[in-house]
C-alpha cells in the first residue's frame, strides 16, 4: 500500500508530515464513527432533557430548562433505583473479586485440565446476557425450576420480594461476569516472577501469608483495571433485570428508568434527562476511580524503600 | 516441582467445580429446551422423555428465523466493517507519530464506559426523524460505535508485540515495500485481527439494549430482543421451553468459536485490557 512506498524519497519535514496525515487517514474513519454515533446522540439528549417533551404530543413541546432534573432527583423513585443499581453494583463485583481470584489462581496453578478450564470459564462469557437471564430465571422459577427441589425450599417464590427477587439478579450477573475477571487477573498473576513466590516459600511464609503479601500488592494494577471495567459495566445492568424481574418488585435500576421513560413512556424529554444523569453518574465512577488508582499507585512507590 | 499427592487432588477438585460452574447453568438450559408436555413444570433437573419438540416449535415460527438471520446477517456485517476500521487505525496507533493519538484512544476508553442505554435512548428519537428506526442500517451504525473501541484495544495491544524491524530486513534482503509488507506483517498480524473479529462478534451476537430500543418489528429484531418477546406457538400455550430451544440455538455460535479459539480468546481478552 502507499503506507510503506511513498515516504521514500522525500525530506524528512516531509516525511514527517506524511506520517501525520497517514495517522489521521487511517484511525480517522474509526475516530469519525466512534464520535458521531455516541457524541451526537448525546448532545442531543442534553438537549432534549430541556424539553418537556413527549412522542405522542410533538406540538405541545415547551423549553423546561432544568426543570426535568430538578424532577427526577425529587422524586423518592430515582433514589430507591440509584440504591437498587448501587448494591447490585457493590454486591457482584465484591463477590466477582473473591471469586475471580479463587478461579485465577485455580487456573493459574492447574497442571491438568487446564484447555478444558480455558475452554469452560470461556462458555459464560461468551453466551448471550439474555440467555444467561433467561436460564437463571427458569432454575429458579417455582414453576420450572431446579433450585427450589434441590435445597428443599418447596414453592418459595423467588420473584415474589425485593431481596429474593434482586438476589437472583445477582447470581446470573455474578456468573455470566466473573469468568471475565477472573481472566483479568490471571493475567496480573502470570506477570508475577516465580522467584518471588519461592523466595517467600524458603522464608517460610505460609500460603496465606504469600497471598497478602507477594500476590495481591504485586498484582494491584490488574486488580484495579478489573475492578473499574467491572463496576461500569455493572452499574449500567439491563438486560438481566429486564428478563428477570422487568423491574417489578422494586428492582427497577437506572437504566431501566431510563428505557421505561423513553421508549415505554415516550417521555422523551424526561427519559433523556434519565440518561444525562446515568452517564455522568458512570463518568464520576470512572473519575473517582482514576484518582484512586493514581493516588494508590504513587503510594505504593513511595512506600517501596 | 514435587507435589503431594493431597495437594494434587485438591487442585484437581478445585479445576472441576470451576468446569461445573462454568456449564450447569448452560446444561440446564438445554436440559430444559428437551422437556416436553408435564416435564417442563417437574422441577427436575433432566427431563423423563427427551424430545425435539420446542426445536420445531422454534424453527416453525416466522418471528425467530427471521430474528436468526438479522442477529447473523447484522453481526457478520458489523464484525467486518468494524474489524477493517479497527486495524486501520490500531495500525497507525502502533506504528506512526501524528499528534491526536492518544485523543482517538481516550474517545475509545470514553465510549467502553459509557452506558448503552444512554446513547441507546436519544437514538431512538433520532432514527425515527432519520428514517432509519427498525432497519439493519439502525443497528449496525449503533453495533460499529460500541464494538470499535474493544478491537480498536485489543488490536492496538497485539500490533504493539510485533517485530516491525523485521519489514525493513525484509526490504534489505531485495523485498519491495508491499512484498514486506505483505509476506512479513500480514501474516504476524493476522493472528490479532482474527481474535478481534471473534471478541467484536461475540459483543454484537450479544446486544440487547439497542436490539429492544431500535426496533419494533421483525425487520431488524436480532434474536436477544426477538427472545423477550417470544410467545410460544400459539398465544395460549407457555413459552418457557421453546424459548429454551431459541435460547439454545443461539448459543451454539458462541460455544463453537469458545472450542475452536480459547487459546486466541483468553489472549486478545487479557492483552486489550491489562495493557491496552
Amino acid at each position: 500500500m502507499s503506507t510503506v512506498e511513498a515516504p521514500r524519497r522525500v525530506r524528512l519535514t516531509d516525511r514527517a508530515r506524511h506520517e501525520r496525515n497517514l495517522g489521521w487517514l487511517l484511525a480517522g474513519p474509526a475516530f469519525i464513527a466512534m464520535v458521531a454515533v455516541t457524541g451526537y446522540p448525546i448532545l442531543n439528549a442534553v438537549w432534549l432533557s430541556m424539553f418537556d417533551y413527549r412522542l405522542t404530543d410533538p406540538g405541545d413541546r415547551d423549553f423546561v430548562g432544568l426543570g426535568n432534573y430538578a424532577m427526577i432527583l425529587t422524586d423518592g423513585l430515582f433514589w430507591q433505583q440509584f440504591g437498587v443499581t448501587s448494591l447490585v453494583t457493590v454486591i457482584t463485583v465484591s463477590a466477582e473479586l473473591v471469586l475471580g481470584f479463587a478461579l485465577a489462581m485455580v487456573m493459574h496453578r492447574a497442571l491438568y485440565l487446564r484447555t478444558a478450564l480455558r475452554t469452560a470459564i470461556l462458555v459464560p462469557y461468551g453466551i448471550i446476557t439474555v440467555v444467561s437471564a433467561y436460564a437463571w430465571a427458569y432454575a429458579f422459577s417455582n414453576t420450572y425450576g431446579f433450585v427450589n427441589d434441590l435445597f428443599g425450599l418447596g414453592d418459595f417464590d423467588w420473584f415474589g420480594g425485593t431481596w429474593s427477587a434482586l438476589a437472583t439478579v445477582c447470581v446470573a450477573e455474578i456468573w455470566k461476569t466473573t469468568p471475565f475477571m477472573s481472566l483479568l487477573l490471571l493475567a496480573g498473576l502470570a506477570q508475577i516472577p516465580d522467584d518471588y513466590l519461592e523466595a517467600a516459600k524458603v522464608d517460610g511464609a505460609t500460603a496465606w501469608q504469600r497471598v497478602k503479601r507477594v500476590i495481591l500488592p504485586n498484582m494491584k494494577a490488574a486488580i484495579m483495571v478489573a475492578l473499574l471495567f467491572r463496576t461500569l459495566d455493572a452499574f449500567r445492568i439491563f438486560d438481566s433485570v429486564f428478563i428477570m424481574t422487568a423491574g417489578a418488585q422494586g428492582t427497577e435500576t437506572l437504566s431501566f428508568l431510563a428505557y421505561r421513560q423513553t421508549i415505554s413512556r415516550v417521555m422523551i424529554g424526561l427519559g433523556s434527562a434519565v440518561s444525562v444523569i446515568l452517564a455522568i453518574l458512570v463518568v464520576l465512577i470512572a473519575v473517582m476511580f482514576v484518582k484512586v488508582f493514581k493516588t494508590d499507585l504513587s503510594q505504593q512507590r513511595g512506600e517501596r524503600r | 516441582m514435587k507435589t503431594s499427592r493431597m495437594t494434587r487432588g485438591l487442585w484437581i477438585a478445585g479445576a472441576i467445580l470451576i468446569i461445573a460452574y462454568a456449564i450447569i447453568p448452560v446444561l440446564w438450559i438445554v436440559s430444559l429446551s428437551f422437556k416436553e408436555g408435564d416435564d417442563i413444570t417437574n422441577n427436575d433437573f433432566l427431563p423423563t422423555v427427551w424430545s425435539w419438540e420446542n426445536y420445531r416449535t422454534v424453527f416453525a415460527s416466522d418471528l425467530f428465523t427471521t430474528a436468526l438471520r438479522n442477529s447473523i446477517g447484522m453481526s457478520l456485517i458489523a464484525t467486518t466493517i468494524s474489524v477493517f476500521l479497527a486495524t486501520l487505525a490500531a495500525y497507525a496507533i502502533s506504528r506512526l507519530d501524528f499528534p491526536g493519538k492518544r485523543l482517538v484512544l481516550g474517545v475509545a476508553l470514553a465510549i467502553t464506559v459509557f452506558p448503552v442505554i444512554a446513547i441507546a435512548t436519544p437514538l431512538f428519537n433520532l432514527w425515527r426523524t432519520l428514517g432509519l428506526y427498525d432497519t439493519w442500517l439502525g443497528l449496525i451504525i449503533p453495533y460499529l460505535s460500541y464494538s470499535l473501541p474493544l478491537a480498536v484495544y485489543v488490536l492496538a495491544a497485539f500490533f504493539r508485540e510485533i517485530p516491525w524491524e523485521m519489514e525493513q530486513a525484509a526490504q534489505v534482503d531485495g523485498a519491495t515495500s508491499w512484498q514486506a509488507f505483505r509476506r512479513v506483517i500480514v501474516p504476524l498480524a493476522t493472528p490479532g485481527v482474527f481474535t478481534a473479529a471473534i471478541l467484536t462478534f461475540f459483543a454484537v451476537w450479544n446486544d440487547f439494549v439497542f436490539g429492544i430500543t431500535l426496533t419494533s418489528s421483525e425487520s431488524a429484531r436480532p434474536v436477544p430482543a426477538a427472545l423477550a418477546f417470544f410467545q410460544g406457538a400459539s398465544q395460549f400455550s407457555q413459552p418457557t421451553a421453546p424459548i429454551a430451544a431459541a435460547a439454545v440455538v443461539v448459543t451454539i455460535p458462541v460455544v463453537i468459536l469458545v472450542l475452536l479459539f480459547q487459546r486466541k480468546i483468553v489472549a486478545g481478552l487479557t492483552n486489550g485490557a491489562v495493557k491496552g
